[in-house]
């Protein structure tokens, strides 16, 4: 069906609707972000300067290091060198935040990555065939399991696979040695089981969404029809209900990539593995703001675009969905 | 709407609601009887039984510092219980309550509300939490309300969407036709059609904040030493746990048994209720 120029145009004011409100989050979690660490007791010059921080020294410092201004002024700021990748300094004032954090953005990346590529193939074809073979054993062994794996807590999973795979069989590494600026090849078989235990987890939530879309589609009036007029079962799988079963569940592989970046926390500590999580863990009990600030930042973007970009996607890819959605607004 | 009583009835009848009921069951009447039942003292040390395997003098053998497994995790859910158990119906309670009126009222009200809680949504679990505990520290009542605020964010959007869909039915519109005020078309027409969602989002939320709370602990963020807690103790005997398993892997079990005992009540609940247990990521 040839789009006509106005759908086209609601098309577009959708997308543009959804940017916008994608920036609004942000925004607003800036403001959050910002919010919560003025109301922490303590600055910047309290943690440099510990128990100096008193009198003419505390007033010194924090003009130097301009919190002596309002706090709008400060916050617009930091949003300034937010946007130029600019956070400023670590709260030793050693070393610069944006280089601290880009080693570490860069290796949690590479084990959600890996994650990723191991887990989405694996949870489609389990999930599918879970809802092919509905209520059979095969099902009921995978989902059982996918439910263990999903609510087993992570520190869980990752002691009893460390203690098999390292302690007793010593087949692999159980920690990370490798530094946070260490090239990837490094990270390799060291990396191995923190991508499992961060796979499994993932798997098991987006096998769930899919197998029950898969069913819900195929308890659907047109499969019944197309049953009914005799569609042979492979063609009628694969061409009505695999397309309509997996659109939704671009945007559960969006919500779970997002909640990765929190769970990522628990495996990267238990690993030892230098990431964005463990940083941030270290950040938090060395009380240094400034990093807090930016990891906080950086993670939310990351949230808010990878949902942005399922949400478009399922837009551009789901006819239904396009249309309806460009009716109703 | 039926009652409690027939509810848990047929939650029970299923396999998965009667196993899941017991478990729960089991490790709640422990966590209430531990202190008369443990074989020692918690904090006792011992400089000869260091990691001594489970015999008949421990029967879960002892940990690094000499003091008896079992005592530890029999006790070792007690806090993780507790918090959660009061926290859980608190944050349903408050998600619930507003995410109905949300769905109600709609609005620029709903509008700016529900970015907010977007934004909420989109940072780490474990970086709110982190922030408000290294901030007012760890004990139960900085914890409690912590996870009833956190926890009950999402149950703002759950409750949200199932207001949304009775929002429109005839009996409420005639509701409002008759002129009643918000808070009592709340209590009568919408709650009770959306309290079985909010049921099965309660058994989800306290799952998730167990794990929550446990993770918390195995970082050092939450239960504090000498106190036993599973999560705390399982970080404890990593370092050591090819040598001395039974430090760590019972109260993995613990732990692990509770969890699932859990969602299969959840799971049952659902079956049971009608709701469509839709598998959303825990934010």
């Amino acid at each position: 069906m040839p789009c006509s120029a106005f759908a086209k145009h609601a098309m577009f004011k959708l997308l543009l609707r959804r940017i916008l409100l994608g920036g609004l989050t942000v925004g607003i979690v800036s403001l959050i972000i910002f919010g919560a660490v003025e109301m922490l007791p303590g600055d910047a010059c309290t943690a440099l300067l510990k128990q100096d921080a008193q009198g003419e020294t505390l007033r010194l410092c924090r003009e130097e290091l301009g919190l002596d201004r309002s706090a709008s002024v400060r916050y617009l700021d930091w949003i300034a060198g937010a946007v130029k990748g600019d956070f400023g300094l670590t709260a030793h004032r050693n070393k610069k935040v944006s280089e601290l954090v880009g080693d570490r953005v860069k290796n949690s990346v590479l084990l959600g990555a890996l994650a990723l590529v191991l887990g989405v193939p694996l949870a489609f074809a389990l999930g599918i065939t879970a809802a092919l073979k509905r209520d059979r054993w095969l099902d009921l062994t995978v989902s059982s399991i996918a439910i263990a794996a999903m609510t087993i807590p992570e520190f869980v999973s990752a002691t009893l696979l460390i203690l098999v795979f390292s302690g007793w069989l010593g087949w692999l590494p159980g920690i990370v040695t490798a530094s946070a600026n260490a090239p990837v090849s490094a990270f390799f078989p060291e990396i191995i089981l923190p991508v499992v235990v961060l796979s499994m987890v993932m798997t098991a939530h987006i096998l769930r969404t899919v197998r029950s879309s898969m069913l819900e589609v195929l308890d659907s009036d047109y499969v019944r029809m197309a049953t009914l007029k005799g569609v042979p079962y492979r063609r009628m799988i694969v061409r009505h209900v695999l397309p309509n079963a997996l659109l939704p569940a671009i945007n559960v592989v969006a919500l779970t990539v997002a909640w990765l970046l929190g769970g990522v926390v628990v495996i990267e500590t238990v690993f030892n593995y230098p990431g964005l999580g463990r940083l941030m863990v270290s950040a938090i009990s060395d009380r240094d703001l400034g990093l807090v600030q930016a990891i906080a930042l950086i993670v939310s973007t990351v949230y808010v675009l990878v949902n942005l970009s399922a949400d478009i996607l399922s837009l551009l890819a789901n006819p239904r969905l396009r249309t309806s959605l460009a009716r109703g607004g | 709407m039926r009652g409690l009583l027939q509810i848990l009835k047929e939650v029970a009848a299923r396999p998965s609601g009667a196993m899941g009921l017991s478990l729960v069951l089991l490790h709640i009447l422990v966590a209430l009887a531990s202190p008369w039942i443990v074989p020692y003292d918690f904090k006792a040390i011992s400089a000869i039984d260091i990691l001594t395997p489970p015999d008949a003098k421990h029967w879960f053998g002892t940990d690094q510092m000499g003091r008896d497994v079992l005592t530890r995790t029999l006790l070792g859910g007690r806090e993780a219980l507790l918090v959660t158990v009061i926290a859980t119906p608190l944050a349903v309670f408050w998600g619930g309550l507003l995410g109905i009126y949300l769905g109600l009222a709609g609005g620029r009200r709903d509008d700016i509300i529900m970015r907010v809680v977007d934004a909420f949504l989109s940072l780490p679990w474990i970086l709110k939490m982190l922030l408000l505990i290294v901030t007012f520290g760890n004990g139960i009542h900085v914890l409690i309300p912590t996870l009833a605020f956190f926890y009950g964010i999402p149950v703002i959007r759950i409750a949200r969407a199932a207001a949304h869909t009775v929002v429109a039915r005839d009996y409420v519109l005639a509701a409002r036709a008759r002129g009643e005020k918000r808070i009592t078309i709340i209590r009568r027409e919408l709650l009770p059609n959306v309290l079985d969602a909010l049921m099965v989002e309660g058994a989800m939320r306290w799952s998730w904040m167990l794990l929550a709370f446990s993770s918390l602990s195995f970082l050092g963020f939450g239960v504090s030493p000498p106190t036993p807690d599973w999560g705390l103790m399982v970080a404890d005997s990593r370092t050591f746990l090819p040598l001395a398993p039974w430090a760590g892997l019972f109260p993995i079990v613990f732990l692990s048994s509770l969890i699932i005992g859990i969602n299969m009540l959840a799971d049952a609940l659902a079956k049971t209720l009608g709701v469509d247990r839709a598998q959303k990521a825990p934010i």
